[in-house]
C-alpha cells in the first residue's frame, strides 16, 4: 500500500491548488487501501475461485458487516484524540444480554436492537463522562471499563450459554436474511457508515469533533463544548457497540460471556489503518471502514489459502505499523510542502 | 477614574476585577473602560497582568472579584463562547488555530452558516472566507489547511475571524510580535477602518510607537494592579514607561561591568534547513550577549543546536577551543554548555519532583557512586544553591510545582549552574516573572558574568536585552542580520534588525 501512495496526483480541477494536495494525499489513502483490497481479493480468488462464489462474497461481507460499525462508531471517539478500548466487552455484555433477554420469549427485532444500543449508551456515558468530566485519561478509563464490562457478564453469564434455538426466528432473520441476494448486516453497517459520515462532514458538532482532536485549546477558545462533545463521541461509541452486540446475537444465535473478547484492539488496528489519526483531528469513517473490511478479508483469505491463523496477528500487526509510519512520513512530507508553498506565495506577493 | 464628561458609553468595561492563581495574585482591583470608535492601549511589563485581564474579557477566566460590564450591565462569561456572542473577539499573540483544518473552517468554527435541517453551507463558508481575504488584501486559499502557515499568516486568519462575525470589541494581544513592517502597516488600516465602523479595540505592544500610532487612550499595569487610565495625547514614551515600570531602569536591569576575557564559545556557520542558515558568533568570558528578534526567527532554534537538542545541518560549535560532536548534549554539558531551556514546565522542570531532586539531576554521576544517588549529597547541594539564588521555598522536598513563577525560574539555574557551566545560554529567563523576582535574576546574571562565565541570553523583552547585554544580536526569519554593540542598541536599531527593515532599506 505505502508503494501506492507517494505520488499524490495533483491533476484535479483545483491545479496546484494546497486543497487538491491535501485531498489527493486522504483520497490517496482510501484508494490505496481499497488497491490493496482487490489486489487481495483477486489474488485469493485465482489461487481458489470458490473464494468468490455468491456464499463466499456473503460471508465476506457478513464477516465484515459487525468490525465495520465498531470502526465507524472508534473513528467518532478517535478523531477528538481520544480512544475507546471497552467496545469488545460491550459487544459482549451486549450480545449476553440480549440473548437473555429474548430467550424463549417472541420479543421482536426492535425491541432488541434498542435494549442493546441503550445498554451500549449507557456504558458508552460512563466512559465518557470520566475522560471528559472526570479528565482522566481516554486509556485508563476505557482499559478500566473493558475489565468491568467483562467481568460483570462473566458473573451474569457463570459459563452459560445461550443456544440458537431459544432465539425467536425474527431476530435470526435479521442475521441470516437478505434482500435482494445483499444480507441484511452488510446493508446496516453501510447505511450508519453514510449516516456518519455524513454527519461528521456537514454538521457543526460533527466539525467540533475534528477541532477538539486537532488542537484542543483552540477548540476551547473557539467556544466549542469540548466536554459535550466527547461525552457525545463516546455515548456514540457505546451505542453503536451494543447494537453490533445485538446483531452479534442476530448472527450466531449461540453466544456466550466472551463473544467479541479482544476485538477492542482488531477494531482500533482497522481505524488506524484506514488512516484516522491515533493523534485526532483528520482522517474519515470511509477510510476506517475500509480499513476494517481490509482486516476481516485479510482474515478470510488465509483460511481459503489454508494459511495458518497465528499469521493473521501477524500481518495485521505489520499493517498497523506500516500505516503509521505512512502517516508520520505524509504529514511531514505535506507540512513541509505547504510551507514552502507559503514561502513562495510570501515571496511572490 | 476619569471617564470623559461626555460622550458615548463604555461598550465593555472591567469594574474593580481581581483574580488570583494559587498564590499568585494576577490582577488586583483593575478597572477599565473601552468605548466604541476608540482604540485603548494596554500598558504593562511582562507579568503586569495583561494576559489575565484579556482572558477575563474573553470568558476564558471569571473574576474572583468585580465584574464584567458590557453595554452598561453586569454579566458573566461562562466561556469564550459567550464572550463571542456578545461581539467580542480576541487575538491571541500565540495564534491558536487548528492545523488539520482549513482556513474556511478555522475562521467559522462553531458558527458557520447552516442550511436547512442545519447542515452546513458549505459553500457560503468558502464565499466569505474568499471574501474576507479579498477585504485583507491577502492571497490565501480558503480550502487549505493551516498546518503550514506563517505566523504572518496565521494571524490574518484570526483577524479573518474576527471580521468575520462584526466584532463590537477587538482584542489584540501584541498582534504585531511577529509581523514585518508592511504586515503591521496592513493590520493598522484594517483596525483603524474597524475602528471607524464604531468597534472598540483593546491593542497590546510592547512597540510604543505603535502605541501611540493607533490608540487614543492608555491604561497601564503594573504587578497586577491598575496604575492610571489616561488619554495619550500629551503623553510622551518616557511618561508611559515611567508609569509601566514605575521605578528606575537601573534598578531593574543591574548591569555590572565585568572583564572581558578570551572567546568562550564560538559558533561558524550552523545551519539546519528551513530553520536557520550561517549563523556565526563568539561568546567571550564575562560577557553578556543577547540574541533578540521577534517570535519564531529562529532563536531557540539556535540555542538548542548550539547545545546538540536539535542536530545541526552544517557548521561547528566551538567551546573553549574544542570542537563539538554534533547532536549530543552530553557532550556538550562535558564541554561546560549549560541551557537553561524556556519552556521551564516543560522542558526546564520535573514539575511533581522534589526541588532537591531537580537541581540534582545535571549531576547524578557526581552525587554518589556506582549508580547510586546519595541523598545526603544530593541535599546539600540543594541547599547550598538554595541560599546562594535567594530561593523562598517552605521545604527542599516541596514539589517544584509549588513554587512562584520566579522561584521555579532560580531552580533551573541552579541546576544548571551546579554543573559549574563556562557558558550559561539562558532562553527568555524573566518571562511570566514577577518585577522583583525578575530584578534578582538579573542581578545573578550580572554577576555570574563578572566572575567569568559567558552568558547568552535569548529575550523578546527589548528593555531586558537593552538593559542586560554587552552586545546585542539580532535575528530575522533564521539570519543574523545584525551585531549591535551596547552603546548603539536601541529599541529602533534592535527592531529594525529584527523586522528586516535595515535589510531592506540597504538593498
Amino acid at each position: 500500500m505505502t508503494t501506492l501512495m507517494d505520488k499524490p496526483t495533483t491533476s484535479t480541477k483545483d491545479d496546484g491548488s494546497a486543497r487538491s494536495l491535501v485531498d489527493a494525499v486522504f483520497r490517496a489513502r482510501e484508494i490505496s487501501i481499497a488497491g490493496a483490497l482487490a489486489l487481495l481479493v483477486l489474488g485469493t480468488w485465482i489461487a481458489n475461485p470458490r473464494f468468490l462464489d455468491d456464499q463466499g462474497v456473503k460471508d465476506l461481507l457478513l464477516n465484515a458487516s459487525i468490525l465495520v460499525l465498531l470502526a465507524v462508531g472508534q473513528s467518532v471517539v478517535v478523531v477528538t484524540r481520544n480512544i475507546d478500548l471497552s467496545v469488545g466487552s460491550v459487544v459482549g455484555l451486549s450480545a449476553f444480554a440480549c440473548g437473555k433477554f429474548v430467550a424463549g420469549t417472541d420479543h421482536g427485532v426492535l425491541t432488541v436492537m434498542l435494549l442493546g444500543i441503550a445498554l451500549g449508551v449507557v456504558c458508552g456515558l460512563v466512559s465518557g463522562a470520566l475522560v471528559s468530566f472526570g479528565k482522566v485519561p481516554a486509556l485508563v478509563v476505557t482499559l478500566g471499563m473493558l475489565y468491568i464490562i467483562q467481568g460483570l457478564d462473566y458473573w451474569w453469564a457463570q459459563g452459560e450459554q445461550i443456544s440458537a434455538n431459544d432465539v425467536p426466528d425474527p431476530v435470526l432473520g435479521l442475521g441470516s436474511g437478505s434482500v435482494l441476494g445483499i444480507p441484511y448486516l452488510p446493508l446496516i453497517a453501510l447505511a450508519l457508515l453514510a449516516a456518519t459520515a455524513y454527519y461528521l462532514r456537514g454538521y457543526r458538532s460533527g466539525r467540533e469533533l475534528y477541532a477538539i482532536g486537532s488542537n484542543p485549546e483552540a477548540a476551547r477558545l473557539a467556544g466549542v463544548p469540548i466536554r459535550r462533545r466527547i461525552l457525545g463521541a463516546y455515548a456514540f461509541s457505546g451505542a453503536v457497540a451494543g447494537f453490533a452486540g445485538a446483531l452479534w446475537l442476530a448472527r450466531f444465535g449461540t453466544v456466550v460471556a466472551d463473544n467479541a473478547h479482544g476485538w477492542e484492539l482488531t477494531v482500533v488496528s482497522a481505524v488506524v489503518v484506514g488512516g484516522v489519526a491515533i493523534t485526532g483531528g483528520t482522517g474519515t469513517v470511509w477510510g476506517a471502514a475500509l480499513g476494517a473490511l481490509l482486516l476481516t478479508t485479510i482474515g478470510s483469505a488465509l483460511v481459503v489459502l489454508k494459511v495458518d491463523s497465528f499469521w493473521q496477528g501477524a500481518i495485521t500487526g505489520a499493517l498497523l505499523l506500516a500505516a503509521i509510519t505512512v502517516d508520520r512520513i505524509v504529514s511531514l512530507r505535506m507540512t513541509a510542502a505547504l510551507r514552502k508553498r507559503s514561502a513562495r506565495h510570501g515571496n511572490g506577493a | 477614574m476619569n471617564q470623559p464628561a461626555t460622550g458615548p458609553a463604555p461598550v465593555l468595561a472591567l469594574k474593580d476585577v481581581s483574580k488570583s492563581f494559587g498564590a499568585v495574585r494576577a490582577l488586583r482591583d483593575v478597572s477599565l473602560q473601552l468605548f466604541p470608535g476608540e482604540a485603548h492601549a494596554l500598558a504593562g511589563e511582562n507579568g503586569a497582568g495583561k494576559s489575565t485581564l484579556i482572558k477575563t474579557l474573553a470568558g476564558v477566566h471569571r473574576p474572583d472579584a468585580g465584574e464584567v460590564v458590557l453595554d452598561g450591565e453586569a454579566v458573566v462569561f461562562h466561556g469564550p463562547a459567550d464572550a463571542r456572542d456578545a461581539g467580542i473577539a480576541v487575538i491571541y499573540q500565540e495564534p491558536t488555530l487548528f492545523p488539520d483544518l482549513s482556513i474556511a473552517e478555522n475562521i467559522f468554527m462553531g458558527r458557520q452558516p447552516r442550511r436547512a435541517l442545519g447542515r452546513i453551507d458549505r459553500r457560503a463558508v468558502r464565499d466569505t472566507t474568499a471574501a474576507l481575504m479579498k477585504r485583507l488584501g491577502v492571497e490565501l486559499d480558503p480550502d487549505r489547511p493551516a498546518r503550514g502557515l506563517s505566523i504572518a499568516d496565521q494571524q490574518i486568519v484570526e483577524i479573518a475571524k474576527a471580521l468575520s462575525f462584526d466584532a463590537r470589541v477587538l482584542i489584540m494581544d501584541e498582534p504585531t510580535a511577529a509581523l514585518t513592517g508592511s504586515e503591521t502597516a496592513r493590520l493598522f488600516s484594517v483596525v483603524r477602518t474597524l475602528k471607524a465602523e464604531g468597534a472598540a479595540i483593546l491593542f497590546i505592544s510592547h512597540r510604543l510607537e505603535e502605541i501611540f500610532a493607533l490608540c487614543q487612550r492608555v491604561t497601564t499595569l503594573r504587578d497586577g494592579r491598575w496604575i492610571s487610565s489616561e488619554p495619550l495625547a500629551g503623553l510622551t514614551e518616557d511618561d508611559l514607561v515611567r508609569s509601566m515600570v514605575g521605578r528606575d531602569l537601573g534598578e531593574l536591569y543591574p548591569k555590572q561591568s565585568a572583564e572581558v576575557g578570551e572567546i568562550a564559545l564560538s559558533v561558524r556557520r550552523l545551519t539546519r534547513e528551513g530553520v536557520f542558515r550561517d549563523i556565526s558568533f563568539e561568546v567571550r568570558r564575562g560577557e553578556i550577549v543577547a540574541l533578540a528578534g521577534l517570535v519564531g526567527a529562529g532563536r531557540s532554534e539556535v540555542a538548542q543546536a548550539v547545545f546538540g537538542v536539535d542536530r545541526a545541518d552544517a557548521g561547528e560549535v566551538v567551546v573553549d577551543g574544542r570542537t563539538l560532536p554534533a547532536g549530543s548534549p552530553t557532550a556538550a554539558m562535558d564541554a561546560g554548555l549549560a541551557l537553561v531551556p524556556e519552556d521551564r514546565r516543560q522542558r526546564g522542570l520535573v514539575m511533581d519532583m522534589s526541588i532537591e531532586r531537580n537541581i540534582a539531576l545535571t549531576g547524578l554521576d557526581r552525587l554518589g557512586r556506582g549508580g547510586m544517588v546519595r541523598r545526603v549529597l544530593e541535599r546539600g547541594r540543594a541547599a547550598d544553591w538554595a541560599v546562594r539564588l535567594q530561593l523562598k521555598y517552605n521545604r527542599l522536598a516541596d514539589p517544584v510545582g509549588v513554587l512562584s513563577g520566579g522561584n521555579q525560574q532560580k531552580v533551573v539555574l541552579a541546576k544548571w549552574l551546579a554543573t559549574e557551566p563556562a557558558v550559561l545560554i539562558v532562553d527568555e529567563p524573566t518571562r511570566g516573572i514577577d518585577v522583583g523576582t525578575k530584578a534578582e535574576v538579573h542581578r545573578l546574571l550580572s554577576s555570574l558574568a563578572a566572575e567569568g562565565l559567558a552568558v547568552l541570553m535569548i529575550s523578546s523583552d527589548l528593555p531586558e536585552v537593552l538593559g542586560m547585554a554587552d552586545r546585542v544580536l539580532v535575528m530575522h526569519e533564521g539570519r543574523l542580520t545584525a551585531e549591535i554593540p551596547r552603546a548603539e542598541a536601541t529599541e529602533e536599531s534592535v527592531m529594525a534588525a529584527a523586522t528586516g527593515r535595515n535589510e531592506r532599506a540597504a538593498a
